[in-house]
């Protein structure tokens, strides 16, 4: 590959000097690159929609009408079609832009099996969780309870062993934190962090809530808890003087690979729940983590069978949604246009059920496109980037062997998770998605670096990020795809999460429910499983089909 | 007189470089065909006729002894000194192996067959015949004795056969060259070519010993107490087999699997309680086990009407199937019709739903994996992988699995037999002592409650060496330094197990 004249500053910017610096020995950059492609979500299409440049009106025969709409094929879009479909409504439908179902919990198909294209794991539920631990067991993944009511996870499904190692100067260690050459005021800190979370784990309000839960709707609001959200994660740590430059990066690496966002980014009430939601009551371990080669699509894919493809129409976009009254009869009319721009078709729907992000209402919804309401300007989103790289083989690293997670403790992207880990296949072919998120101060100058990066550029600055630990990796990998997620998930900056927007964004407006996981302002499964499901059962209530909540 | 003197060194080096050609030969022939004495009676034969040839040809070679003398010399340091290595990559690439290795020989033995009748001829006006008969000769056999005295205790053992050979290729291709200035006087024309082909010979054969050395099969042999006769690396580990005065032994991954004098301890107690316990056994499932010799003692049951051999790596099977010493031991058994390999990791070969068509499940399993030494093979030890073993299973089967040692690694021990349990078995773990090995332990387990076999009267195949119907029983007895310890069961997400095996063996790693 001829080197572009840019090609230092491209690495500079997306890998740091250090990328630069190791660029002497091990670059390979003689080895073509591997083909491959973008695999972006509609950019394109989600342009003309913002600026409003598609055809309009669909002809009066392209009109339908049904009780309830569900715009948006993600988690809570399915969330919300399976809990209507197991109450018994059947007069509903789903539209999907984009031709695969999920979302941020997509897949891709490979011949050593599926691979995720974002979302890939979930910690085991509490037994809290009810609305989880009703799917798993849905699912057959429960497979029973222990006496103390603890759900019971089938072994295949907990993350298989060995979980997670870490690469630093040349060679892997086991586990995340790097314990190689601690010193014990190191280690004295960790553990004082860790005491830290325990004790925010085992809090409980007047009302005998958890501080920290999952979803978080179980957890508590008492100001104790909702005050850490007015400070970032990183003047949480300095005030109570975590200087130990290890425990500071495996706090940012935590904010990264949940959020996307620096420690010093994300809101503290957040940054503790990646570490406290996940402790069970007085155990000092972490829920194990559930996954699956195709990672959290499995759950989408369960979902959507339940709820039955006849009802689901991918490949559209909805354009409007417009309440309007004809004959003292209130309803929503919604248009939406095929993905290759052609054609328009419309529905009458009772209700509308918004499983889309929220920054898509102020363009979807026309009320709120002439007056967009002042809450909406506070869900703001970060960018990511995610590839998949099909290889040959394993690439060698010297030090502990190859785990599900991979991490780079030197590099600003996450590392690597492997699709065959789960399926017990240790040899030959695998899929290696590899995370990146661009962490700017400023979402929009994050989403342009994203998108003015092309396949051949982000491969570059992977395959060399890659390198540090893997000299051959480019030899290795026979296939590289790239996704750029403009939009991937919502950024839980300070004064966000309990900043009084979030409630506002989840009330219904003229017959339209909102769901999706940014009205937690956690991107998580289970935040958008549980808007889903709440967003369904205000529909059922309005229809007076709710028998008995789930939630 | 001088000259003279420096010409019988010359005698003596290309006497001893023939002979050690000649034992290289021999040696690489008993080591990969097996059966030593045919192979050496063999190679000394048709190398002493090949001699002969040559003595004969050299009444041919009429004009410029010297310069023929000194080619032949140099084709000696090349043939000879890549014989072992070209020999080794044969192997395994051309067959049949033997037109090869006794071309070889024939070709070396003709080329030093022609050395001494010339370089006699050469000096013949310069000494007294008596004279030149009674050392030339006298120095051959010296040579041939110093050859022959230091192949086994020197060579083999420190250099090993392709560094031995490529050697003396060299100090073969030395004296040629070295030749070249001592008989300068007596040679008519030009050095120059001459020269420019000793130092090719030269060049060619640093190479070899350059690329042999990063082959790693030399540095290898460091860690080998015998001769390495076969090394291999497959995409899933690396093959040695030795070959030592008490018999072979393989090794993966510089783990010993078994040494030829005591294996039949280790595969009669893997086998036959669990066959015993069944009773006519019919259907078997051997998982790992890719030497073929469980399969051996399996088919020395009559009732067996169908092995299935599920074994990672089909270099493994591949090289058992073939390679003359391992099928010699295990008695052909990957040729017998009953015998199916599956070439695939036991874990996905598990999980996979079994096909229609194979509605019949296994009566018995022999589990013979490694020890559980890295998370991939660790996974194979889990009540994961243990639960889908149990579905492919008729529900009265009866399962061995070889467990590593209770004495070295107590805690792994007794986590596969904790494990075993967690998973529906009833587990009656026993042990026997592998000299080799040292004392090791295996588990016999079943669906439901069972007696030890040789309580009561037991049917037993013949033949066996080791195993007797009374002292059967006896293995199931612990004493007290092998009894159970406390252990947690090995899952999938936890791998114990693994964790176990590396602080227990790593204890030992220093005296090995
Ligand atoms: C890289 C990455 C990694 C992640 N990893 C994890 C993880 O490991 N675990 C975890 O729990 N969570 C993870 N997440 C968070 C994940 O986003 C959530 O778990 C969850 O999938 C969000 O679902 P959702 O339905 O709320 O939103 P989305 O997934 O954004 O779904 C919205 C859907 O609406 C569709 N849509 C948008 N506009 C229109 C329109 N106009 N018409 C029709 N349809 C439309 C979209 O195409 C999409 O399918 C990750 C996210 C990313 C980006």
């Amino acid at each position: 590959m001829p080197a572009r004249p840019h090609r230092r500053e491209l690495l500079l910017s997306f890998l740091g000097p250090a990328a630069l610096a190791g660029l002497g020995g091990c670059d390979r950059r003689d080895v073509p690159l591997p083909p491959g492609t973008l695999v972006g979500t509609s950019v394109d299409l989600g342009h003309r929609l913002r600026d409003r440049r598609c055809p309009i009106i669909p002809t009066s025969q392209a009109w339908e009408s049904c009780d309830t709409l569900i715009v948006g094929g993600g988690v809570a879009g399915f969330a919300a079609a399976w809990r209507l479909a197991r109450a018994g409504v059947t007069d509903f439908q789903l539209w999907e832009l984009e031709s695969e179902l999920g979302g941020t919990s997509r897949s891709g198909q490979s011949p050593t099996g599926g691979y995720p294209w974002g979302a890939h794991y979930i910690p085991a539920p509490m037994p809290e969780n009810r609305l989880l631990v009703t799917l798993l067991t849905e699912m057959g993944i429960v497979e029973g309870h222990t006496t103390d009511g603890v759900p019971v996870i089938g072994e295949q499904f907990l993350c298989r062993d060995p979980q997670e190692r870490v690469f630093f100067r040349g060679r892997w260690y086991e586990g995340l934190y790097l314990h190689i050459g601690a010193s014990p005021e190191d280690i004295a800190q960790l553990t004082r962090f860790q005491h830290a979370v325990s004790s925010w784990a085992n809090w409980r309000d007047g009302r005998g809530r958890r501080a920290f839960t999952i979803p978080m709707a179980v957890g508590s609001d008492d100001p104790t808890v909702t005050a850490l959200d007015r400070l970032s994660m990183s003047d949480w740590l300095a005030q109570r003087q975590f200087t130990s430059p290890r425990l500071l990066w495996l706090v940012d690496y935590a904010c990264r690979d949940d959020y996307g966002l620096r420690t010093e980014q994300t809101s503290a009430w957040a940054g503790l729940f990646y570490f406290a939601s996940r402790l069970p009551n007085g155990s000092a371990e972490a829920e194990p983590l559930i996954t699956w080669p195709e990672g959290n699509a499995r759950l989408v894919h369960h979902l959507a069978k339940k709820v039955g493809s006849e009802r689901v129409h991918t490949g559209w976009a909805v354009t409007d949604i417009h309440p309007v009254r004809t004959h003292g009869q209130e309803h929503l009319a919604v248009t939406a246009l095929s993905q290759d721009g052609q054609r328009v078709r419309g529905v009458r729907a009772r209700r509308v059920l918004f499983a889309a992000p929220q920054f898509l209402a102020r363009y979807l919804i026309r009320p709120f496109r002439e007056q967009p309401p002042a809450y909406l300007s506070s869900f703001a989103y970060g960018s990511w980037m995610v590839a998949n790289l099909h290889l040959q083989d394993r690439p060698r690293g010297r030090g502990f062997p190859l785990a599900w997670d991979n991490v780079l403790y030197e590099s600003p992207s996450l590392g690597y998770v492997v699709n065959t880990h789960q399926l017990g296949a240790d040899h030959g072919p695998a899929v290696f998605t590899y995370y990146y998120p661009l962490t700017d101060a400023d979402p929009r100058s994050a989403r342009s670096r994203l998108l003015g990066t092309d396949r051949d550029s982000w491969a570059d600055v992977i395959l060399t990020d890659l390198a540090m630990a893997h000299p051959n990796i480019r030899a290795h990998t026979h296939q590289l795809d790239v996704m750029r997620w403009g939009h991937a998930m919502i950024r839980p900056t300070p004064g966000f999460i309990w900043g009084g927007d979030r409630p506002r964004a989840q009330q219904p407006f003229m017959g339209i429910h909102f769901a999706g996981a940014d009205l937690s302002g956690l991107p998580l499964f289970e935040e958008a499983l549980y808007h889903g499901v709440r967003a369904a059962e205000e529909v059922l209530q309005e229809s007076g089909k709710l028998l008995n909540s789930w939630l | 007189m001088d000259r003279v003197f420096l010409l019988y060194l010359n005698v003596f080096v290309v006497a001893t470089c023939g002979l050690v050609y000649e034992l290289l030969a021999g040696t690489l022939a008993s080591y990969v065909l097996g059966d030593s004495v045919t192979q050496f009676s063999l190679v000394i034969g048709v190398y002493l006729s090949a001699l002969g040839v040559g003595a004969w040809l050299s009444g041919y070679v009429e004009s410029q002894l010297v310069r023929r003398f000194i080619e032949i010399e140099f084709a000696v340091a090349l043939i000879g000194g890549l014989s072992a290595p070209l020999l080794f990559l044969a192997f395994g690439r051309v067959s049949p192996f033997q037109p090869v290795l006794f071309g070889m020989v024939f070709l070396i033995g003709i080329l030093v067959g022609l050395e001494l009748p010339l370089l006699m001829r050469i000096v013949q006006d310069k000494v007294a015949f008596k004279d030149l008969v009674s050392r030339v000769l006298a120095l051959d056999y010296l040579g041939a004795l110093l050859a022959s005295v230091m192949f086994p205790l020197l060579l083999v053992p420190k250099l090993g056969l392709t560094r031995t050979s490529l050697l003396f290729g060299l100090l073969n291709a030395a004296v040629g060259l070295w030749a070249t200035g001592l008989l300068r006087p007596m040679l008519t024309g030009s050095v120059l070519g001459l020269r420019v082909q000793g130092l090719f010979v030269v060049v060619v054969l640093v190479l070899a010993l350059v690329q042999a050395d990063t082959l790693t099969q030399l540095a290898e042999q460091e860690l080998y107490a015998d001769t390495i006769v076969h090394t291999q690396s497959t995409p899933y580990q690396r093959i040695v087999v030795t070959r030592g005065p008490a018999g072979f032994n393989l090794y993966l991954n510089g783990h010993l699997q078994f040494a030829s004098v005591d294996e039949y301890r280790y595969h009669e107690s893997l086998v036959h309680p669990a066959m015993i316990l069944k009773g006519s056994p019919r259907r078997i499932l051997v998982l790992g086990g890719g030497d073929g010799l469980a399969l051996r003692e399996i088919l020395r049951w009559p009732s067996v009407r169908a092995v299935t051999l599920v074994d990672l790596d089909p270099g493994m099977t591949g090289l058992s199937a073939t390679f003359p010493p391992l099928t010699e031991l295990n008695r052909h058994a990957f040729a017998d019709p009953r015998v199916q390999v599956v070439n695939q990791d036991a874990f996905l070969w598990a999980g996979k739903p079994s096909d229609a068509a194979d509605d019949t499940a296994y009566d018995t399993a022999i589990i013979d994996f490694p020890d559980p030494s890295t998370y991939s093979v660790g996974k194979l030890y889990t009540t994961r992988f243990y639960r889908m073993l149990r579905a492919r299973l008729t529900p009265d089967a009866t399962v061995a699995v070889q467990c590593t040692s209770p004495l070295f690694a107590r805690s792994t021990f007794w986590c596969i037999v904790r494990t075993l349990e967690a998973s529906g078995f009833v587990v009656r773990p026993y042990h026997v002592p592998v000299p080799s090995f040292g004392v090791w332990g295996f588990a016999l387990a079943r669906q439901t409650p069972f007696d030890v076999p040789g309580e009561s009267p037991i049917s037993m195949p013949d033949g066996l060496r080791f195993l007797t119907a009374a002292t059967l029983p006896g293995l199931f007895v612990f004493p007290t330094d092998l009894g159970p310890v406390p252990v947690e069961v090995n899952r999938l997400d936890n791998q114990v197990l693994v964790r176990y095996h590396d602080t227990e063996w790593s204890r030992f790693e220093g005296s090995y």
